[in-house]
């Protein structure tokens, strides 16, 4: 069965008030935009509370679910039986050969949900409800109403046309793209930050990232992977700005000259630095990390507000309270996590002391960070200036 | 510190030849040719065809004549991986009923190694010698290895990670003394066109090497399969190379292969007489800076291609891409396995290498084209680079 048209459910944009249309137009513009990837042509439109997908070409089912599926804003989307309006007759008819096809084992409890914003369509709700149960009924007795807990609601909708659908296939939930704002997003090559990215940018937040190079330690494919994952992410954040700092400097610098147990906090701390200056000259309004509280000796409460108080903009850490595994478990599901595993290494384990700090005191750390004052500045200029961006699409 | 391409003058300095060789301008001509005019398919019966099978034996001619073999004992493959693939199943399979027992080393190549975990998964028995520190076996050990059911013995003749030279000519020999029955694989891929080579005196009966590690081109190789030997194919189709390697053939690959196989033996010992030149300038200069240990064999017992070289206290993906900011490739361990997950080489681990050095080795491998001036260079750049690399370092 080819399904002519999607019914596209969002959740929370329902409840916005006078902004709700922006939000829906965003929603639109974000559908249209993943299905030009796809096979087919599409169109997209919006009428009172719905959006809906008609396919103008043939198209391959899997590839649009899939696309759809990457579109933050989408609770659940529907395929639909549409249908002209032939009479009452016909339409019983096309929905019982419908739910034929569909459900093969009629051993099931449904229930009939009948709406009519056409307010012409000559039979009442209600007396669809109860005339097309009987049909069905009457085409399949194994089939059982039960109005409280089907197995499956049939849906009709009177339109210009009638809509017949029975399913939502769950959507990624959240909010569209570009209604949110941008951030800069603190990426690595590991687990958690291209998760800490993706959560973020489901809530409508835009994204550029930034990487942190330290050739000759880390290697060309280290970075290569840390495109691999902005890539990735992209397809649910819509492109990324991904700004490259060669971080090898800096990360000398404070080796020679700041105690080594707290090499990794004092890195930390001039990488949030960079970043905030980056954000700030990309129109970022918040960063974003995949810390998660007590995982590595520099995500210790501790450790977090030491890294923390360098930054003005708010720090938005949206793993904090995850388990690794549960991180695990959204990368497994987002497609990040084979990329993430692959071994090599970051700037941030290269130099790592055998014993880092984990309880950092702020005042000890800014002391040792003075010893830094005679090239410091020079060198987060140098690296500010040389960053490398790549778009990523 | 340079960063790749800043100076313009700058010479790539590629030490890296036992990953993979630079083709031959004569050998990208021929190749060329086969591309643009001749592409006919040696099995069709008009004259395209018939002009390609011409190609192909002229080219099964010019390998076989470096072995002093027959061409039809010349079967083409895709690489070293595949001949080494078809050797040891095809000949494990064609023998089953001799017996089901398989000598090898515990320093070959991956597609030997795991080739024969994938026959031991299938009932066959394996046993894996034992090497010295500089990586060679012991013929007392083989021979006691040597079973009434062993069908297939298979022995590299260079190791691709520190260059040992194993006793190739003495292992055929006792082979056969020995088991009459049991057939002789040896890996030649890292050997063939910088050692010589003659099958039926050393008592090879198949051997395996590749295109792209002779200045030829990437995936084409051949597997010698002397000619009373027999073994099943592991491709199967139209009937290609006597049955054993279905597929229509590679033209453009199997033409730049002859050509590079003549061209390699082609003054063989002048040409390895000048890398053993410039090995030993190299190994000299390595021992003399601090800290840095020379692995595999000595001298002359060694390859002249390959120097692997451990400097304490340095990670070598540290070191290998701080030469490369120099414009100088090396590799780390082998090429081969470090590109997958990081796990210690198989190589390094049999000879008993520290386990401190074990992530800190470097591998050079040189070709005739190499200069004493760029060995010089790589010298000079490592001295300077080695002190800077050890002040950052795990403390």
């Amino acid at each position: 069965m080819r399904f002519q048209s999607f019914l596209i459910k969002y959740a929370e944009i329902g409840v916005k008030g006078k902004n709700r249309y922006l939000f829906e137009d965003k929603l639109v513009a974000q559908i249209a935009r993943t299905l030009r990837e796809v096979d087919g042509t599409f169109e997209v439109w919006k009428t009172t509370g719905r959006i809906y997908v008609d396919a103008k070409t043939d198209y391959d089912f899997e590839e649009v679910i899939d696309a759809l599926q990457h579109v933050f804003g989408i609770a659940g989307i529907c395929p639909l039986l549409q249908i002209e309006d032939n009479g009452f007759e016909d339409l019983c008819r096309q929905t019982v050969a419908f739910l034929d096809e569909r459900y093969p084992d009629k051993h099931l409890t449904f229930k009939v949900v009948a709406r009519r914003p056409r307010k012409s369509y000559p039979i009442h709700s209600e007396e669809i409800n109860a005339r097309l149960g009987e049909a069905i009924l009457t085409a399949f007795p194994e089939m059982r109403v039960n109005v409280h807990h089907p197995d499956f609601f049939v849906n009709v909708e009177v339109r210009e046309k009638i809509n017949i659908y029975t399913e939502a296939i769950p959507g990624p939930g959240g909010m569209p793209l570009g209604t949110n704002g941008r951030a800069m997003l603190l990426l690595s090559g590991g687990i958690d930050s291209p998760v800490a990215g993706y959560m973020v940018a489901k809530r409508g937040v835009e994204l550029d990232a930034v990487y942190f190079h330290a050739p000759p330690y880390t290697s060309e494919r280290a970075k290569q992977k840390v495109v691999d994952l902005a890539r990735i992410v992209s397809r649910y954040a819509g492109p990324i700005r991904l700004h490259v700092v060669n971080f090898t400097d800096i990360q000398m610098y404070i080796y020679e000259k700041c105690p080594h147990d707290e090499l990794t906090i004092i890195m930390r701390r001039y990488m949030m630095r960079i970043a905030e200056r980056l954000a700030q000259e990309n129109h970022c309004l918040a960063l974003v990390t995949g810390e998660s509280i007590g995982q590595v000796a520099s995500q210790t409460i501790q450790s977090l507000a030491v890294t923390n108080e360098v930054c003005s903009l708010p720090v938005i850490r949206p793993v904090i309270a995850f388990d690794k595994q549960e991180i695990v478990d959204v990368s497994e599901r987002i497609g990040t996590y084979e990329t993430s595993i692959q071994p090599y290494e970051d700037c941030c384990t290269i130099f790592v002391a055998k014993h880092p700090v984990t309880k950092p005191l702020l005042k000890v750390i800014v002391r040792s960070e003075q010893k830094l004052a005679e090239e410091i500045d020079a060198k987060v200029e140098e690296a500010l200036t040389a960053a490398e961006t790549i778009e990523i699409e | 510190m340079r960063r790749t391409g800043e100076n313009e003058n700058m010479r790539d300095i590629y030490l890296d030849n036992s990953a993979t060789t630079q083709p031959l301008p004569e050998v990208r001509e021929v190749m060329r040719e086969i591309l643009d005019e001749e592409y006919g398919n040696p099995s069709s019966m008009h004259s395209k065809g018939i002009e390609a099978e011409q190609r192909m034996r002229r080219a099964r001619e010019q390998v076989a004549a470096t072995l002093k073999a027959e061409a039809r004992e010349i079967v083409f493959t895709s690489g070293g991986t595949e001949s080494n693939n078809l050797a040891l199943i095809g000949a494990a399979t064609a023998n089953h009923r001799a017996g089901k027992h398989l000598i090898t080393t515990p320093i070959e190549h991956p597609s030997i190694s795991r080739t024969m975990d994938y026959l031991e998964s299938q009932g066959y028995e394996v046993t894996r010698l034992h090497v010295d520190r500089t990586g060679r076996i012991s013929l007392e050990e083989l021979e006691t290895a040597i079973r009434p059911d062993t069908t297939l013995v298979s022995v590299m003749m260079v190791n691709n990670e520190i260059g040992t030279i194993e006793p190739i000519g003495e292992i055929g020999a006792l082979i056969k003394k020995k088991n009459p029955q049991t057939l002789f694989h040896v890996d030649a891929v890292q050997a063939y066109g910088k050692l010589p080579i003659r099958p039926r005196r050393s008592g090879i009966d198949l051997l395996s090497a590749s295109g792209h590690k002779i200045h030829g081109p990437k995936g084409c190789g051949f597997l010698y399969v002397r000619d009373t030997v027999k073994i099943h194919p592991i491709v199967f189709g139209g009937g290609q190379e006597r049955g054993l390697r279905s597929g229509t053939e590679n033209m453009p690959g199997i033409v730049g292969l002859g050509t590079a196989a003549e061209l390699a033996c082609r003054k063989m010992e002048e040409k390895t007489e000048h890398m053993y030149v410039c090995r030993e300038q190299l190994v000299e200069g390595l021992q003399a800076l601090p800290e840095v240990q020379v692995n595999g064999p000595e001298g002359r017992a060694a390859a002249p291609q390959v120097v692997s070289a451990s400097f304490a206290g340095i990670r070598s993906e540290v070191l290998l891409h701080a030469l490369e900011a120099e414009g100088i490739y090396v590799s780390a361990g082998s090429a081969c396995a470090s590109n997958g997950p990081r796990h210690a080489s198989e190589t390094l681990t049999a000879i008993h290498l520290d386990k401190k050095l074990l992530d800190s080795t470097i591998r050079f491998s040189l070709s005739t084209f190499t200069t004493p001036e760029e060995i010089e260079e790589t010298l000079t750049v490592l001295g300077g680079l080695l002190p800077q690399l050890r002040r950052f370092t795990r403390r």
